[in-house]
């Protein structure tokens, strides 16, 4: 067909018109998707950046080495020992059954825990799943060997803590534990390092209280995932910085000696140092092995723990509250000395009980002592004189002095639930009973009895104050990173020193005098003397009708009933260097149960090891030998002094 | 039909044809073509293989194709119009028969050496079927209401075939190509604007029917628009595909995170990035600088085209050309739209960039009747 040229003419117009109409479209969208592009790669580019990498990188957190706890010494306690574990990753392993079970013929596995494994692996192929924890060196060797044949699993070092001290220092150091919910909720601490599943914090003792030291910060590695979450690269990788190394004022060998020559009885006892306030040893038995919590208790051994009538978990050396007995009558004496109510050399006349308002309390001399003045009181432990005295000074100043020398008062020790002990007054007692002071109460405390409680390590520091005149302070943690801590040396006590000195000399008749109460565990060795207290601490009330029927005597008693026994003590006396506080619950005496675990304790610290057999009375000396025999002591040697922390 | 009846001036022959080629176009073409080259090589982490060298081969076939058609006379392709055209559609028919199935979709064919999607022919055969009806049609008749529903009866069945795949971006491509052409024609502005408003209406019907029995477009195609209108909905699913590849775009920065170091794309965050969002690719290791250069480069193709076109005083070769610069242009437009999240996910390639053999060698045969229409233009 042929068309006219105007014809073609008018169409071409018309095309290119409409072409035009078309073209200023394009241009539009054109312009549009430039200003998209520059919005979104130049405007809003650091944002995109940012959210390009928050899809690529993973930041892993890289657990610091828990800080290291030392003796004072520099003898480990608590440290970090590899911990080999197996660990699988599936796209590597090809078939995961076939290299399973030959991985359990070389090392443990049990059917759950293969089944497990199997759960975990199936989730994904390429995130490491644990196979086997703890392994010994002996297991991971043999799959080393075994590698070829066992493809996609590899042996991985990791720290778990150890305690090589075992038993001896279950209550100090105390130990570590996976992170529970119950510690999330209870601690205010929002370190990332708790999220990881499985971080291990302290649980108890200097492990807990010093956590924050001990923790160290985590660092972190950066790494590169692609879009299914495998592993590309690693970016960057921060340390962290590792944790405080603490050096505690604890002598593992004094320590280990504490808690052998208590194994038996359900007791505790402190060795505290003069000059500064360290405690050379701070034990309680029964004990445990904090090793078996670090990997997880079993469930009879935890079971064990628990219903032990002895209750081998309490520290009691800061944990127990203790009527403190005879042990409390220096802070009655000073009390009434310190506010002029008697002269020491004043006597009191006892005639084996003492009639306050109706009631009748008894010495435990039975005969009475007869006229007794300061000195002898102590020595010989009369009651009726702080009876008497008791009555005259009145209970708030009692109250007073026992704070002043550290009973009745929370020491700042990091360790677990420490007791405040409880000096009483009247205040006290309006407050909390809702009851007014009686006469009676005061007689009761005189004598530590009836309301005051005190723990071992109170006693300890009661006994360092009144050997020093200063307020003597506990001390724990010597150093931390090599960084001293402040001693515990104390300022001066404001109490008279005259009548410090008088109740000293009292205490070192009760040791060294035939008519003392802790004659027979007294230490010869003349530059060594011990001056000490006993104390028999009462945990009934002795009905009239026991007294009548004689049924008094404490070995009659079930084990529950018993009295405790306690001393406390100082030495040398001359130049006072430890004091000792030794509690054995439900021992009866303390002149026969608990001086003797003292003045031993004593003698190992003033030695620093085993002392001779001549520091003992000649007569004990056979005993002593078959008994330092049969002490099994740990053997333990102190690193080079450059190993020190 | 004469060659008298152009009555050319001058018409080159032979091999000298060559000489006459609108060359700007050929080296533009290669231009974009090389850059995609570069991108698979980087999508597939440096490597030759598996995407570049068959990418390679067929731009080869392509150019040769697109000289092939360059040489032969366009009249002789107006007259093979109708011929493409049924061609075209029982290619389609036969997709529906004996197509390969991928991801829902029955698009394709196997024709031995490749995989070919008929709708790409298609583009091709109804412009080149619309412009051979308008180049017969007197210009008097061109807006009469039986005259007017010829082309779009002929645009339809096509359009209907390709959506029964289903394949609503190609089935969407169809009718606007077919559209531009009957708007460069010279139909009546009244039928685009009730056109207009009955695809209002039917987008309308389209989202209203979702969930009901009637429901018109399947379900994968209701997510891709939600997706579209809001991405972020649902960002691990369907979301998923377009805002990694905003990240990826956007963090490419003013020159980009250098070549094969775009971490969406090497660490597998990108979807579809060697085909439909290789662009994000580009956009994330070249950046804007990139990004933008290529967005030129296609517009030159584009602007180069119609200028040959405007030239060009013969009916059919002047529609055709238009009506391939459109299709063209429409690619990489909704492609870009659809990536940089100005459209829905429509499933269409970044033209001669993406690699996929059936949209270069379509393209490459359409830029041959453009050549075609440039060298014997009448002057």
């Amino acid at each position: 067909m042929k068309r006219a040229p105007k014809d073609t003419a008018a169409s071409a117009r018309k095309i290119n018109r409409r072409a035009l109409v078309l073209g200023a479209a394009q241009v539009g969208i054109v312009g549009a998707l430039g200003l998209r592009m520059r919005s979104m790669q130049i405007e809003q580019a650091d944002q995109y950046r940012l959210l390009a990498d928050e899809n690529r990188i993973n930041i892993h957190l890289l657990p610091p080495p828990r800080g290291l706890i030392f003796d004072t010494n520099g003898i480990p306690l608590g440290s970090n020992e590899q911990n080999y574990r197996i660990v699988m990753v599936r796209e590597d392993a090809g078939n995961v059954e076939d290299v399973l079970a030959r991985l359990s013929r070389l090392v443990p596995l049990t059917p759950e825990a293969i089944e497990k494994a199997l759960e975990e692996l199936s989730r994904s192929a390429f995130v490491p799943v644990t196979i086997a924890d703890r392994l010994t060196w002996e297991d991971v060797a043999r799959v080393a060997v075994n590698a070829p044949a066992l493809p996609g699993v590899i042996a991985e070092v990791g720290l778990s803590r150890s305690y090589p001290m075992k038993e001896d220092m279950a209550h100090v150091v105390g130990y570590v534990g996976p992170v529970s919910d119950y510690d999330l909720g209870r601690i205010d601490d929002n370190d990332p390092l708790l999220r990881i599943p499985r971080f291990q914090i302290g649980k108890t003792g200097v492990e807990n209280k010093m956590e924050r030291s001990l923790r160290g910060s985590a660092g972190s590695r950066r790494i590169e995932v692609n879009a299914v979450g495998r592993v590309m690269r690693e970016l960057d990788r921060q340390e962290g910085e590792a944790g405080a190394n603490l050096q505690l004022s604890v002598d593992a060998r004094l320590q280990n000696y504490l808690q052998v020559r208590l194994n038996g009885e359900s007791a505790s006892a402190v060795v505290i140092d003069l000059d500064n306030g360290d405690l050379r040893a701070i034990g309680s038995a029964p004990t445990f092995d904090p090793n078996k919590f670090v990997r997880g208790i079993s469930v009879a051994d935890w079971r064990g723990l628990n219903e032990d009538k002895y209750l081998p978990l309490s520290a009691k050396a800061v944990q127990g509250a203790y009527p403190p007995g005879s042990t409390f009558k220096m802070v009655t004496a000073l009390a009434a000395l310190e506010n002029g109510d008697i002269d020491p050399e004043e006597t009191v006349s006892c005639r084996g009980h003492l009639d306050v308002s109706d009631v009748r309390f008894h010495c435990w001399k039975r005969g009475g002592h007869g006229n007794i003045n300061l000195h002898e009181s102590l020595k010989q432990s009369c009651d009726v004189y702080y009876y008497d005295l008791g009555q005259r000074v009145g209970i708030d100043k009692i109250a007073e002095m026992a704070r002043k020398l550290g009973i009745g008062v929370k020491h700042d020790v990091p360790l677990s639930a420490v007791s405040s002990g409880l000096a009483p007054d009247k205040a006290w007692k309006a407050e909390v009973r809702g009851e007014e002071w009686r006469i009676g109460d005061s007689v009761n405390a005189s004598i530590g009895q009836g309301y005051v409680l005190a723990s071992p390590l109170q006693l300890a520091i009661m006994t360092a104050r009144i050997a020093t005149g200063r307020s003597v302070t506990p001390r724990l943690v010597r150093a931390i990173d090599g960084v001293e801590q402040p001693s515990g040396a104390g300022e001066p006590l404001g109490v008279n020193e005259n009548y410090l000195r008088r109740v000293r000399q009292a205490m070192y008749a009760v040791s060294n005098h035939n008519r003392g109460t802790a004659f027979s565990t007294r230490i010869v060795e003349d530059d060594l003397r011990m001056a000490g207290k006993t104390g028999t601490s009462q945990v009934r009330r002795i009905a009239a009708a026991e007294r009548a029927a004689g049924v008094t005597r404490n070995e009659d008693l079930p084990w529950e009933r018993r009295d405790h026994a306690l001393f406390v003590s100082f030495a040398p006396f001359d130049n006072p260097k430890y004091a000792v506080a030794v509690v054995v619950e439900h021992g009866g005496g303390g002149s026969v149960a608990a001086a003797p675990i003292a003045r031993d304790i004593m003698l190992q610290a003033l030695y620093d090891g085993t002392p001779p057999l001549s520091a003992y009375p000649s007569g004990d000396q056979a005993r002593i030998a078959e008994q330092q025999n049969r002490l099994e002591l740990r053997e333990i040697v102190a690193p080079p002094s450059s190993d020190r922390a | 039909m004469s060659y008298l009846e152009y009555q050319a001036k001058y018409i080159p022959s032979g091999f000298r044809k060559l000489l006459h080629l609108n060359w700007a176009i050929v080296i533009l073409l290669s231009a974009v073509a090389a850059t995609g080259f570069l991108m698979l090589y980087s999508v597939a982490g440096g490597s030759m293989d598996p995407w570049v060298r068959p990418q390679v081969a067929r731009f080869g076939l392509g150019m040769a194709l697109m000289l092939g058609i360059a040489l032969v006379p366009i009249w002789f392709w107006r007259n093979m119009a109708a011929l493409a055209y049924i061609f075209a559609i029982i290619l389609l028919i036969l997709v529906e028969f004996i197509g390969v199935t991928r991801g829902g979709s029955q698009r394709w064919l196997d024709i031995g050496f490749m995989v070919l999607q008929p709708s790409e022919v298609m583009k091709i055969s109804l412009v080149m079927l619309l412009a051979a009806y308008y180049d017969w049609l007197p210009i008097n008749k061109t807006s009469h209401l039986l005259w007017v529903l010829a082309p779009v009866a002929l645009t339809l069945i096509p359009v209907y075939l390709v959506l029964s795949q289903p394949d609503l971006g190609t089935a969407l491509l169809l009718l606007l190509g077919g559209g531009t052409v009957m708007f460069l024609a010279g139909v009546h502005w009244a039928y685009f604007a009730s056109v207009i408003a009955a695809g209002v209406g039917a987008i309308v019907a389209v989202i209203r029917s979702q969930g009901t029995s009637w429901q018109i477009l399947k379900d994968y195609q209701y997510d891709r628009i939600n997706t579209f209108l809001d991405p972020t909905a649902n960002p691990l699913a369907e979301g998923y595909h377009i805002t990694q590849a905003k990240i990826a775009l956007g963090s490419g920065g003013w020159t980009g995170r250098g070549f094969m170091q775009g971490t969406q794309s090497r660490l597998n965050f990108l979807p579809e990035k060697h085909t439909d969002f290789i662009f994000t690719t580009l956009a994330e290791e070249f950046g804007f600088v990139g990004a933008f250069t290529l967005l030129v480069l296609y517009t030159l193709i584009v602007l180069f085209t119609v200028t040959s076109a405007l030239q060009n005083k013969d009916r059919f070769a002047s529609l055709v050309t238009l009506g391939i610069a459109m299709t063209f242009f429409l690619y990489f437009a909704v492609n870009m739209s659809m990536v940089m999240g100005l459209a829905p996910v429509v499933g269409v390639p970044l033209p001669l960039v993406s690699y996929g053999g059936s949209a270069m060698l379509v393209l490459l045969a359409g830029f041959g009747l453009v050549q075609s229409a440039h060298v014997h233009r009448p002057h």
